[in-house]
């Protein structure tokens, strides 16, 4: 950046403030739906605004591509950016990152636990076929996964962890009745402490709709993921907490 | 407008395209004797339900798996339910299949094996009740190929693709009747995410799914009569799609036959690779439900897009040929004849690569002629699409491009939001611009595309069939389930003994009777 802290939008001059945007609106395409476009762009802070198409979809719609110059501005000194903190990884980068810093696989063991039929969770994150077009955690080269399903006994769960080396476990909850998820996982996470000494004690990290994220402490968990969790982040993440924590610094990126 | 015929321009070797389709048949032949030689919980619930046993308990569980679990429980499943079923009802246990259930849930039946004449008059009964779902498949089929004569095929080809996935099948019937209105051809109801690993069929009409709707008899009636009411009204068949792949194939194959489903996604090992199902229960599921297909007049569409997601477009090119060849072995050892046989293949290379294009227009060219009578499924990119929707509007024109050029007969829309949001109305009505805009301006184009003998794309198709061969025959010495084994397919390692669904897997007994598998089979020519 130049040193300036306020700026606007960029068309072909500095200080144009041009946009481009596009919408549809739930009117017949007539002379009307065109104004409606346009009192909408002007709401929008657009001033001038020009509906430079306007097209029918089907009978009760139309399609608009709107351009226009914006009287905002953006000052770059007040600009928050809320980070997650981990960076988010491309598989290859979360492999290289494990191979190098691990020298080994990450073994990863994954369960519904308690009465949870529903692997929906679980599967999304470790099958291959994966979630909102990333592959699952099957994918990575350098992550061992072990996918256990449904309805796993805590205790099946923590025997499973030691048979295997777990780095991680992965439980997913996605019954919610009388708080089954709540009390499965803190009941998981007891005895995951009972059965480890605290420092080798596997990641334990939950994921659901019903759950938030602010919940790990109280639950008794490293990480607590909610609803719309991809298989990316779930893998940035435990790169993030098994491997860079302890040894090479990742490349800087923003996701 | 109308498109013309497509010719051939590829002179692909004959004797090199024999030997590819040979080796195929013995890979595959060993997987289709462990698959005559096993059944599944599956395959016998598929009987109970061809034998019209629908509905569930009150927790959800099917019957059709209340009375498969309790058969197994009392003689086990290597006689196959139909014996001790139909001997249950002949010996005046209960009224019909569904009083036997729920008495045989409750614990008050005891199913045994019936010997001598009770084993002849239970085969009889079964053979029986079977024999009324397979001529209902008949009657459906009969019912499409009416509708087919009366309101016609789409004018052009490809066939026009859209999916539909909102997860309440009552918002997915108005998105799919206005995709029909827009031009599409064939509609596809995304299924919920996971349900290839659900070992039931849900029952009844759903509003509820994850990323798309639960396949089930009732949404698939809905639907279909749904499409039914939009494809008078266009006067123009609209199919209707839906997914069999996963521990249920053949229920769901069955469920497709009984409502006149159009098409279905059957992959022969797409539950294994990217589902970890279990190899053996996979290929026996496989059989018969298409043996299902077969006699319903379905279009099988194959998954190989699903490789080129996880392995690279250009250095395994050769498995997707492989793995067509292997599909098309096991969908004929089956019954379906060459038209129904959509097989898959998908615009995957990387567009930064060089020469992209003149690749994807020599495995799509490679795959028309390989297979000139098959009906071939042409899927977009998604892997390189990357929220960028302008470069992505612009890819998927380059894919209209190639697909219409190379003769694919379906072509699954793509959307240039792919990977941003599940499309917009606007961005299907975009889309579906651009493949008019393609068809309109070129439809006809292959009549004046002739790829150089030795040119790029000849010798590219070439080089991809040749790597086929070598890989068949790899796979001829070790063994189809080795090489899947191995990570052959899609990267992935799946051995035999693993995998999910193998506790449903029971070999066959001597005594073994599924009046359904006869029917099916004695047909056959």
């Amino acid at each position: 950046m130049s040193g300036r802290s306020i700026v606007r939008p960029y068309g072909d001059t500095t200080g144009d403030g041009m946009v481009q945007l596009s919408f549809t609106l739930p009117v017949p395409h007539d002379k009307r739906a065109e104004g409606a476009a346009l009192q909408l762009a002007e709401k929008m802070g657009l001033d001038p605004a020009m509906v430079v198409h306007a097209k029918a979809v089907g009978p009760a719609f139309t399609y608009f591509i709107v351009y226009g110059r914006v009287s905002h501005l953006v000052d770059l000194s007040k600009v928050e950016v809320v980070e997650r903190d981990y960076p988010l990884l491309s598989p290859k980068e979360a492999n290289l990152t494990i191979r190098r810093g691990l020298r080994r696989r990450l073994v990863v063991v994954g369960a519904c636990i308690g009465t949870d039929a529903h692997t929906v969770g679980i599967d999304a994150i470790l099958n291959v076929k994966g979630f909102a077009g990333e592959k699952g955690l099957e994918y990575y080269r350098e992550l061992k996964v072990v996918n256990l399903g449904a309805q796993v006994g805590v205790p099946d769960l923590v025997a499973s962890a030691r048979r295997e080396h777990a780095d991680a476990i992965l439980v997913s909850q996605v019954v919610t009745q009388n708080d089954a998820h709540i009390r499965s996982t803190r009941e998981m996470a007891a005895a995951f402490r009972e059965a480890y000494d605290e420092a080798d004690r596997p990641l334990l990290v939950v994921g659901g709709p019903r759950f938030h994220e602010s919940m790990a402490a109280d639950l008794g968990v490293d990480r607590v993921f909610g609803r719309g969790t991809t298989p990316g982040e779930v893998a940035s993440y435990l790169v993030h907490a098994l491997v860079d924590s302890r040894s090479t610094p990742y490349r800087e990126r923003t996701a | 407008m109308t498109t013309t015929a497509y010719r051939r321009h590829l002179e692909l070797d004959p004797a090199t395209v024999r030997r590819a389709r040979s080796l195929a048949r013995r890979a595959g032949r060993p997987i289709v004797q462990l698959a005559r030689a096993h059944t599944t919980v599956s395959v016998e619930r598929a009987v109970l339900r061809l034998a019209g046993l629908t509905g569930a308990d009150p927790d959800g569980t099917p019957w059709v798996n209340r009375l498969v679990d309790a058969v197994r429980a009392d003689v086990g499943l290597d006689h196959g339910v139909a014996l001790p079923v139909w001997d249950a009802l002949t010996r005046g246990t209960a009224d019909d299949l569904a009083a036997l259930a729920q008495k045989a849930s409750a614990g008050s039946v005891r199913f045994r094996m019936p010997d001598g004449s009770g084993a002849r008059q239970a085969a009889r009964a079964a053979r029986r009740s079977v024999n009324a779902g397979i001529r209902r498949i008949d009657t459906r089929r009969r019912e499409r190929e009416r509708l087919v004569k009366r309101l016609g095929d789409p004018p052009q080809r490809p066939w026009i693709y859209l999916i539909v996935a909102t997860g309440d099948i009552y918002e997915d019937i108005p998105q799919a009747q206005a995709a029909a209105r827009e031009g599409a051809d064939v509609i596809a109801v995304i299924r919920s995410t996971g349900q290839s690993l659900l070992d039931f069929v849900p029952e009844g009409a759903t509003r509820e799914g994850y990323a798309g709707t639960y396949a089930t008899q009732e949404n698939f009636r809905l639907m279909r009569a749904a499409l039914d009411d939009v494809s008078k009204e266009l006067r123009r068949y609209v199919r209707l799609t839906n997914y069999a792949s996963g521990l249920c194939m053949p229920e769901i194959a069955t469920l497709a036959g009984l409502e006149r489903l159009d098409m279905m996604l059957n992959d022969s090992m797409y539950g294994i690779l990217f589902r970890d199902i279990n190899p053996i229960r996979t290929f026996v599921d496989q059989r018969f439900s298409r043996q299902i297909h077969a006699r319903a007049g379905i279009i099988i569409n194959t998954g190989e897009d699903n490789y080129l997601t996880t392995a690279d477009a250009v250095d395994a090119a050769h498995t997707v040929t492989v793995s067509q060849l292997l599909n098309e072995y096991f969908a004929k050892e089956a019954g379906l004849e060459d038209w129904q046989l959509g097989l898959g293949h998908a615009f995957e290379i990387d567009p930064a690569r060089p020469e992209s294009f003149r690749l994807e227009l020599a495995h799509a060219l490679l795959a028309r002629e390989l297979f000139p009578k098959a009906p071939l499924k042409w899927m977009p990119p998604t892997r390189h699409m990357d929220g960028d929707i302008f470069r992505g509007y612009l890819l998927d024109g380059f894919f209209n491009l190639a697909g219409i050029l190379t003769g694919q007969q379906i072509l699954l829309v793509g959307m240039m939001t792919e990977a941003v949001v599940t499309p917009w109305l606007s961005d299907r009505d975009l889309a579906l611009r651009n493949v008019r805009y393609v068809l309109n301006a070129c439809g006809n184009l292959h009549e004046d595309f002739q790829p150089a003998p030795d040119g790029f794309i000849a010798q590219r198709a070439r080089q991809v069939l040749a790597e086929a061969v070598d890989l068949l025959e790899r796979i001829t010495d070790d063994g189809l389930l080795n090489a899947i084994a191995d990570g052959t397919f899609g990267l992935m390692r799946r051995p035999a003994s693993g995998g999910k669904g193998l506790d449903g897997v029971a070999k066959k007994s001597s005594d073994y009777y599924n009046p359904a598998t006869e029917l099916l089979e004695e047909a056959r020519p």
